[in-house]
Formats: structure tokens, sequence, C-alpha cells
């Protein structure tokens, strides 16, 4: 990836199209930070691919100045790896909701993460189906009533990150829709990792799931509910960072500095780049209710990642064999005769 | 050396090897059509296996074959075999059916105790007589014991033995040919480059199965099959899956497009991956995908970002990629679609041919969705057909499916190997400067054929979005206007449409001026040209036949229908239940279309097809 910053502004990255989500609706500020961080990052827009699947969020590619495929439901991880391997030198955006990306392309997603190929995959979770008005996702609350669940749902959600550990992932970041600097820095984050980089940004349906996430992004408690990790930093959190994460037997335990003993010190140290994923899944898993939900880059490791691989594999072949064409390496492979 | 024996001289003869299906049936049938195809013969070759890997042992269920045609104006794999080869009793019960009148037939007699006949459910201790052969036809061998005995001193244990029995029966079948057997034991060194011991276990067989037919079964007639006179080049053997995956390369080397495959395990299509996926050495990005699905999406991400993409499937695959070739038909994206048909619906037979997915290629999508559709009449024309899918799905702009199926994919014949001209240049129609200048819009047509341009990430001022969404017909932006609608359903079905202008006319061939015309697609060719061929020689001017076989499907040739409308009477013969005659049908209304169908997982015989035509002539 080439990196001219300050080549580019926001605006070299939106093009004409009227956005057409609701309004209120997360995702305009979403489309807004992405903006950004591409012109941050510096990629020229036509190196540019974003390939979406279907879906309220899917729609996102219209509103780019970039190449870009509004394909099929649930695909997009597929056509954007297909997008990648045959063009390694494209930088190539993903963007799924939760329906698209977890329920019918589930099992493109896992794949993606687990080759670590080097997409960018933003993941929209509004914990519901909007385009099609209001049914229940893969990662909607057990008991939650939509128009398909009446009564509750009966069923447990999944956790993006749980899944993306369990396919072997090696970039996990968290963001919200409202918290513009940090979907910014995962952003840029996630564009710079090497390999398949998921980035869930919790986003609030003002018509079919309005407040789902009101519980962290609410003004006067969100500093105490959330924590956001950085590499190499304490993990502190709430309104005076008087709070942190320490460890308590195979667990994680949130501590007020200064009470029951504990000090700076007994507080953990975010290691984004450790191997072991381990406490990267512990991180993860925080829900807002005992410990904060953790947002910013809770896992970044170097792999190889897939289309290096397959370039650098079809580069030392071709030149082991050395086959000027077909016909070359039909004639030096196979047993052939002649017909005068 | 031969001049002892009975020497028969023939135009073609069809050997049948068959054996358990891991005896290394194919093995032995595959070097010996090879090394007929280097004595100058022509070859059509028919692998049948059972779909398990591994049946039990000795049963019938586990019987794998190996037929091949040697000789002069060879087009098929023959409908019965003069020799047949069987290595255990199973195998001699399965395929006896497959055998001519007065054809021979040769055992490994030590496989012939009681276990071995319970398991093939003789009810007698006697095969030979329970299944009504004539004992001066069989030659009862030893095999078992001939080649441990051969083999005592190479210090092998008995199961590495026995494994070389294939070529025990392979040495007496190149002696009843008169094959040289150097060329034999050269084929073996290749393959064997690595593994000298086994090699040299195995060529110490061979020579031991020739000895073997010398010395002791001088009153069996030895064959000289009749050469051909052929095209001057360089030849090789080729089957239809090998051919289909060069042909792509060809056409990779012709339009300059790198060539990806997206693509996942599925009989009998596999190795069409397996041999794109050996020709990373000429550059080739073969990706093995997680699913069906994912084989065609990987496939149109790769065709957006310029590469001549390609998936390739069975059947059933075919069915899961059907929303996929739907995008790529809005995206108006060149795609190759191959679809290797085997025995339907569902899993169906899996290792068995058919042609019946004809009707799912033409229409099996939501909406209305036209697509270009081909089939290859033999495993060598697999080449020019994969080779056409491209050229066509690349200048045109449009998904392409391509048919094949069982019998030609795994079917082999020689091949002439073709030179750097004997191809045309395929042209990709990339948006210009002078375009990109001239309000240039993702979906406007450019040119005669409706195709729009192919601009490709990377290219400045060509960003563009395409995707499932209907587009406006002007400025190319998402339109729900129903006008609109209907003209872009319009404009992609002429698109593909005038591809006809762009193909070459259907063939004639036979008897141009009689009164009934033979129809067929795909991979009957061989059987309806050799039906064809008899027809016309049985002396009866009444039966005299002319023949189509048609290889561009969708949209059909220009002269087709106006052609077929000259025939007082039009039979189609296919291996499905009248897809093509239902097809037809269409293209001739008020028109009779008789038919000849068989769907029992196997190819016609030549006799059915002659049969069935001279019943439909009898009748009207």
């Amino acid at each position: 990836m080439e990196n001219n910053q300050n080549q580019y502004t926001p605006s070299d990255y939106k093009n004409k199209q009227n956005v057409r989500w609701c309004p209120g609706c997360g995702d305009h500020a979403i489309l807004n930070v992405l903006h950004k961080a591409m012109a941050e990052l510096g990629v020229a827009p036509e190196d540019t691919v974003v390939v979406s699947g279907i879906g309220c969020s899917s729609r996102l590619p219209y509103y780019m100045n970039t190449y870009g495929m509004h394909t099929i439901h649930g695909r997009a991880a597929a056509i954007a790896t297909g997008v990648k391997t045959s063009r390694p030198d494209l930088t190539v955006w993903q963007i799924s909701g939760d329906g698209d990306g977890l329920a019918i392309g589930g099992n493109h997603f896992i794949h993606a993460v687990r080759r670590n190929i080097n997409l960018n995959i933003l993941l929209f979770n509004n914990k519901i189906y909007g385009l099609t008005k209001g049914q229940y996702s893969p990662t909607t609350d057990r008991g939650t009533v939509t128009k398909s669940s009446p009564y509750g749902t009966t069923e447990d959600p999944f956790i993006p990150a749980e899944l993306c550990f369990g396919a072997r992932g090696t970039f996990f970041a968290r963001s919200f829709d409202v918290a513009l600097d940090t979907t910014k820095e995962v952003m840029v984050a996630a564009a710079r990792h090497r390999g398949t980089s998921v980035v869930e940004v919790l986003q609030n349906c003002m018509i079919f799931n309005n407040g789902a996430f009101a519980w962290f992004t609410d003004r006067e408690e969100r500093l105490n509910r959330t924590i956001h990790l950085r590499h190499g930093e304490k993990m502190l959190f709430g309104k005076d960072l008087d709070r942190g994460l320490v460890q308590d037997g195979f667990g994680l335990k949130a501590v007020k500095l200064g009470e029951d003993g504990y000090t700076i010190d007994d507080v953990l140290v975010h290691d984004a780049h450790a191997e072991s994923n381990f406490l990267h899944q512990q991180l993860a898993m925080m829900d807002g209710s005992d410990l904060p939900l953790a947002i910013g880059v809770i896992r970044d490791v170097e792999a190889p990642s897939y289309e290096t691989e397959v370039q650098n594999q079809v580069d030392s072949v071709v030149a082991k064999k050395g086959f000027t064409s077909l016909r070359d390496m039909i004639l030096k492979t196979t047993e052939t005769w002649e017909v005068k | 050396m031969l001049k002892n024996t009975n020497v028969k001289s023939v135009e073609h003869v069809v050997i049948r090897f068959s054996g358990d299906s891991g005896d290394g049936m194919q093995l032995a049938g595959n070097i010996f059509s090879n090394v007929s195809a280097g004595e100058g013969n022509q070859i059509s070759t028919f692998p049948d296996y059972p779909a398990e890997i591994r049946a039990p042992q000795g049963t019938l269920s586990g019987v794998s074959g190996f037929q091949v045609n040697l000789g002069h104006a060879v087009h098929t794999p023959g409908d019965e075999a003069d020799v047949l080869v069987a290595m255990n009793p199973a195998a001699l019960k399965t395929n006896l059916k497959f055998l001519k009148s007065n054809g021979i037939i040769i055992c490994d007699s030590d496989t012939f105790r009681t276990a071995d006949l319970k398991k093939a459910e003789y009810t007698t201790d006697d095969p030979i007589k329970e299944l009504g052969i004539d004992k001066r036809r069989v030659m009862l061998v030893p095999m078992t014991e001939l080649v441990k005995q051969t083999l005592a001193d190479s210090g092998l244990d008995q199961k590495a033995m026995l494994k070389c029995k294939n070529m025990f029966a392979l040495g007496l079948i190149c002696w009843l040919f008169d094959r040289p057997i150097e060329s034999v034991l050269a084929k073996l060194k290749a393959k064997f480059a690595k593994k000298p011991a086994i090699y040299e276990a195995n060529a110490k067989v061979i020579r031991a199965g020739w000895d073997c037919g010398h010395n002791t079964h001088s009153y069996m007639p030895t064959y000289r099959v009749e050469t051909e006179s052929v095209e001057p080049g360089i030849y090789t053997d080729v089957n239809g899956n090998t051919a289909t995956a060069w042909g792509l390369i060809m056409a990779s080397e012709k339009s300059g497009r790198p060539l990806f495959l997206g693509s996942y395990p599925i009989t009998p299509a596999t190795d069409i991956l397996h041999e794109l996926a050996k020709r990373k050495d000429l550059g080739v990005k073969a990706c093995q995908m997680e699913d069906e699905i994912a084989g065609v999406c990987s496939a149109i991400g790769a065709s957006y970002a310029g590469h001549l993409a390609v998936t390739s499937t069975s059947g059933p695959g075919l069915a899961l990629k059907s929303e996929g070739i739907g995008l790529a038909v809005m995206a108006e994206l060149p795609l190759v679609v191959i679809d290797v048909q085997r025995g339907g619906p569902s899993t169906g037979l899996p290792t068995k041919t058919e042609q019946t997915d004809l009707m799912q290629a033409l229409y099996g999508r939501n909406g209305e969705s036209p697509i270009c559709v081909l089939a290859a009449v033999s495993p060598t024309d697999c080449f020019n057909m994969a080779f056409e899918a491209a050229r066509i799905a690349i200048e045109h702009m449009t998904p392409v499916i391509l048919l094949t199926d069982a019998f030609i994919a795994n079917g082999s014949s020689a091949w002439r190997i073709p030179e750097e001209q004997d191809y045309p240049a395929i042209k990709p129609p990339f948006v210009t400067e002078e375009q990109l200048a001239n309000e240039w819009r993702p979906y406007k047509r450019q040119g005669e054929n409706f195709a729009r341009s192919w601009a490709i990430p990377g290219t400045k001022g060509a960003m563009h979005r395409v995707g499932g969404l209907e587009k406006d017909f002007e400025t190319s932006v998402i339109s729900n206007d129903g006008a609109n609608h209907a003209l872009m359903i319009e404009t992609r079905r002429e698109k593909v449409a005038r591809i006809a202008n762009d193909i070459p006319d259907l063939t004639i061939a036979g008897e141009k001026d009689a009164d009934t015309i033979l129809v067929g697609w795909g991979g009957t060719y061989g059987h309806l040209y050799t039906a064809m061929e008899e027809l016309n020689a049985d002396g009866n001017d009444a039966h005299k036949v002319a023949l189509a076989q048609f290889r561009y499907i969708n949209p059909m040739p220009k002269n087709a229908i106006p052609e077929l409308k000259r025939f007082k009477r039009i039979i189609v013969a296919e291996l499905n239940t009248g897809q093509f005659a239902d097809y037809l049908q269409m293209h001739l209304p008020g028109r009779e279309i008789l038919r000849i169908n068989k769907i029992e997982g196997q190819p016609f015989m030549v006799r059915e097809i002659v049969e069935g035509v001279i019943k439909h002539i009898e009748e009207k």
C-alpha cells in the first residue's frame, strides 16, 4: 500500500449520489468516517475497490468514488477474495451487515478470515435485518422481540469477535457509529494490517432496533461502560481514567485504583500483537455489564496473507519451470509423437 | 516373430480392461492407448468407474473398466469390445455384456476361488459355464501365480507383488496386438522415475505377460491394427478435462488476460481444477474455494478486476452457482462456467454420463437471464470450445456456460498440439481514452455487438459501480423505472442474440440431400457420426441421413433453423428425455421433432442410434 498522505481529501472518495439511508441511521456517520480514513491512507480512488453484499449497509459502494461492486446476499467476502487474489495491488474493502456477513454469508466470512486474505472487512452490526423491515439477525440478543420473533427469539447470538478468533483471525477491532475518532482510527489500522481485518462497528438502526447500543453510547456513562484499548497502553477506563482491568485467575476483573489495594502497577498493558488470542478473546467478550465493552484494536498480529502467498507461489513455479507458453509446457511435460 | 501365429488384420479393434477398482485397470488402459496412438492409430477411450473410491474388494459394485477403440476412422470408444480383460469373476460378470458375441476373454484364473465367486454372487464353482461362455473364447491365465513367480527374487512383499498384476495383463495384451514393448516400458519408466525398484518389478511383469502370450497361447489370433494417415504435427494424448483446461490457457495467452479459476471439487469436473492448479507454472491462479458459490463468486471478483475468470463444476454445483451467474448477467462481466454433466437429479450418478443440464444451463436462473451456452463434441473439441467460451465471454462481455460431460471429460484421443497461429487473438473491449473523454458510462453499449466496455480497477477516471440492481440505460445509475427495465431486458437479450454474428455456421455432414437429418449436440458426436456412416453405407437409399451436431446452442448458428427446415424428417438423439428436442421445437413451431433418447448413465451405442433412425424412417 502506498502512503501518499495529504494527496487526497475525503471528497475525492465521495461521489455525487444522494445517500438514501434513513435520516439518523448510523451508516451516515460510518460512511463519512470511511471517506476520511481513505484520505488519510492515501490510496488512489482508482486503486480502491469496495465490495458489498445485500442489505442497508451494502448500499455503501454506490456512495463511493472508487471502483465498487454491490453484489448478492452473503457473497461479498467470496467476491472480494476473487478481486484481491487476482489483483494484490488493489486495496479491497468489504462492507457487510450482521445478516449478510454472519448468516447467509457466514461460511465465506470464516473462510476469508481463515485464509487471512488482505481484505478490510467492515461489519456493520445493528443486530437486526433492516432492509427486509425488522427480523432478528444472528447477532440479535436472546429473547428480543422482532417481526419474525413476536414472542422473543429462542436462540443465542454470535459474538462476531468470537467467530473471528475461532477462524484464527489476525485482526479484530471494534467501534460504534457515534465514536467517530475511534472508528477512523480502527479503519486506518485495519487497512494497514496485512491479512484479513475485521472491524465491527456497532450501529444504531433508528427504525427497527433503536437504542440497541444506548447502554454504551449514553453520553454520561459511555466512558464508564466502555474501554478504549490501545496497544502498549494500560487498560484504563472511566471518566477520570481511575479504573482498570487486572488479571483475576483465568479471567479479568475491573478495579478502582486505590481501592482494595490495587495500584496502577496491577493494571494490565494491552498487547494487540500477542500471538496467543486468549486474552484478546477475554477482552472482546466483555459486554459492558460487569466489565466494560472493549473498543479500539483488540488484536493485530502478523501472518502470511493469502494473496501474497498465492502470488509468490505462482512467481516461483513460473521461474522454476521456465515454460514460455502453453505449447512449450505440453511439449516438455507430456508424451508426444510426431506425424510427418 | 509372429510368423507361426495367426495374424488378423483389422480396421479397428475395441479392448475393455476390467477389474477391481484398485486393480490398476485405468493405468493399464491408459498406457496401452498411448502406445497405440504412438503407433499411428486413432484412439478413443472411455473410463467407466464406480462412484466409490474403494468398494468392497471383489464385489460387483467395485468393478472398474477402461475401454479403448483403436485403428482407422475411430470416432467412439466402440459399442462392444473385441477383447475383454477381466481380472476377477466380478469383472467378468459385470462386463460380459460389453463384449461382442465372438469376442475374446482374458481372465486371471487364480481368482476363481470359492470366496471370490461368492463375493461376485456366482452360484456354481465354474463361472465360465455359469455365464454360458464358449470355452474356446477364453484365455484362462493363472496371473496371480505367474506374477508371484516372476517377482520371487524381487524382495517385494506379496501385497506389492500383486499390485503388478495389471502390468501382466498389459504385457499379454501387447503381445496380442503386436505393440512394441519398448514403448510401454519407456512410458512406465517415466511414470516411476522416482521409484526405480517399482519400475523394475513392473517391467519384469510386463515381459512375463508378453512371454506368456507368445509361448503358450499361439492359437489365439493376434491383431495388426490399421494405422491412420493424419495431419502432420506433434501429437499427444489428451482427455476432455485436460483439453478444457488447456483451451482456457490458450485463450488467456491470446487475450493477454491472466487466468483465474475459482472452483470446488466435484466429480467429474475436478480434473480441470487439478490441471489448472498445476498450471501455476504458466501463471494461472487456481483457487480451491470453500464451496461452489464461492467458486463462482471469486471468479466474478476476478473478472471485475480484469482477469479471464472461470469456474468449473458439474450439475449440482451449477445449481448452487445460479445466483452468481445471474449477477454476472446483470453486471455484464465476462465469465466462463464449465459444467461437466453427470447423471442427475440431485447427487444422481456422479461418475456416469448424461446430457441433462441443458435446460438448467439455458434457463436455470431467476428473472429474464439470457446466457450464451456452448457444448463440446469430443475430448479434443473441449480445447476449441473452452477457447470459444472465453473468446465470446470477453469480446461480448457476458457469462458463457460450456457443457461437456463425463464421457468426453474422461475419454481421450490423440490430439495435434496447436501452433501459435492456429487460434485468433481475443480482443478485450477495454474502455478507451476517447470514451472516457466523452461521457463514458459503464453500461453504455459500445458498437454493433451491444457489449459494454471493460473498465478495470487501476484505470484512472473510470471508477464505477456494478451490481445486481437494475441500472439506467443512459446514466448507468440504479433505476426502478419500469420502461427502463423493459429496455434493459431487451438489450441484454439482444446482446446474447448478436453473438450469432460471431460464430461459425452449423455444418451439415453426410447425405445433404437426404430426407432425414439426424441432430445431436455435445458429446454424442462420435456415436452419431458413426451411426450416420453406417446408415449411409447400408445400401438402402431410404436410410440415407444427414447429420448436424450443435456446438453453439444459444444463440444457434444463423443457418441452423433454415437448414433443418429443408429436411422432411428431423430426428434428435440425446442422452436425456428430450431437452434439446424441446428447445428446437420452440424454434420450429409446427414441425414434428422425432426423438431418440437414452438415460442410463452410459453413452449411446451406435447400434441404438442406427436402429432408432431406421424405426423412425419406417414409421413415417
